[in-house]
């Protein structure tokens, strides 16, 4: 039966059927390439069309939490890599902890991507009806550093002289901002899931030196996730950042 | 964790239009470690090490094929070459 790792009737040996499970999640991975893909295709062109306004709205993003969030989403692969070992060398307790060390990661990560969200939306910059990429520089809000908002609305005015119609292409910066990031949160809120399934199997025992195929495969799916971040991080935060 | 810190720190540096090229080399080796170490790429079959391969592969035509589409067309924004005709 499936649960215990046991010969299925169609593999001739449990090597094999170990291996066919990785591959199965691999090839899923492939199909994950081809989804985010396309969107890193379209955000290339529109950034190569839109210039100004992507720089712009690259700026308005926030480097240091930004950096801070890698740096949270690899540790957190880490410590998935960790229990994936744990659990080949048959240290029980390790195995539940490095997998709640991952999901608590994973948090946190989530979080910091809501505060950012939040940050956004106070600031006007969500595509749709009262998306002004001008309201921030006009409206200090607390927790503000006036002279880097003085920066900022210098940059703005400028952009603005070069294109005119940065508040619609600026948009175009933002809904892929929202949607690769939002698709990317996506993914880890399922990744969450997929490890609370594993913690709870972690504290039954289940995974054995014999038998730590899940473990292995959301790790798969978790390293992915981290890699996709990886390519997001320089593209929607590091443009243009030489002031 | 090193690479990140490179990554932030090169993205202040102004290396003029290599900007790009580095931040982006910097992720493909950062993500070429997750992959291979991480994710025991190192240590799998070669069946699977082909399936990834044919990705990183595919991912490479589909970037080459349509930013060459639109690198060659003209500017302004227009479809086609300036002496198309719509209307015939």
């Amino acid at each position: 039966m499936h649960r215990t790792g046991e010969l299925y009737g169609h593999f001739e040996t449990l090597e094999q059927q170990k291996e066919s499970a990785a591959l199965g999640m691999w090839i899923f991975l492939v199909t994950e390439v081809l989804f985010f893909g396309g969107l890193f295709l379209t955000y290339t062109i529109n950034r190569h069309a839109f210039s100004t306004a992507f720089g712009i709205g690259s700026n308005t993003l926030d480097i240091t939490l930004g950096a801070g969030n890698t740096v949270v989403l690899i540790m957190s692969s880490l410590t998935m890599a960790m229990a994936v070992w744990s659990a080949q060398v048959g240290k029980k307790r390790l195995v539940s902890i490095f997998l709640i060390a991952t999901l608590a990661l994973g948090t946190v990560f989530l979080g910091v991507k809501a505060v950012e969200y939040k940050q956004k939306f106070d600031h006007h910059l969500v595509p749709g009806r009262s998306f002004d990429m001008k309201y921030h520089p006009a409206h200090p809000m607390p927790g503000d550093d006036l002279k880097e908002l003085a920066l900022e609305k210098e940059e703005v005015d400028k952009a603005f002289a070069q294109d005119p119609d940065i508040n619609a292409h600026g948009q175009l910066y933002f809904s892929l901002y929202f949607g690769m990031t939002g698709l990317h949160a996506l993914h880890m809120i399922i990744g969450a899931g997929l490890l609370l399934w594993l913690i709870k199997g972690s504290f039954a025992g289940r995974f054995t030196p014999q038998y730590n195929t899940p473990v292995e495969i959301v790790g798969l799916y978790w390293h992915f996730v981290d890699i996709v971040w990886i390519f997001l991080f320089p593209l929607l935060y590091l443009i243009d950042r030489h002031r | 964790m090193l690479g990140t810190g490179i990554t932030v720190w090169a993205a202040f540096q102004d290396f003029g239009k290599y900007n790009i090229v580095i931040a982006l080399a910097i992720a493909t080796i950062k993500a070429t470690l997750v992959v291979l170490y991480f994710m025991h790429a190192r240590y799998s079959p070669k069946r699977t090490q082909l399936v990834i391969v044919c990705s990183v592969f595919w991912l490479a035509i589909m970037l080459a094929l349509t930013l060459s589409d639109y690198n060659t067309r003209p500017r302004e924004g227009r479809l086609a070459s300036a002496d198309t005709c719509y209307h015939a």
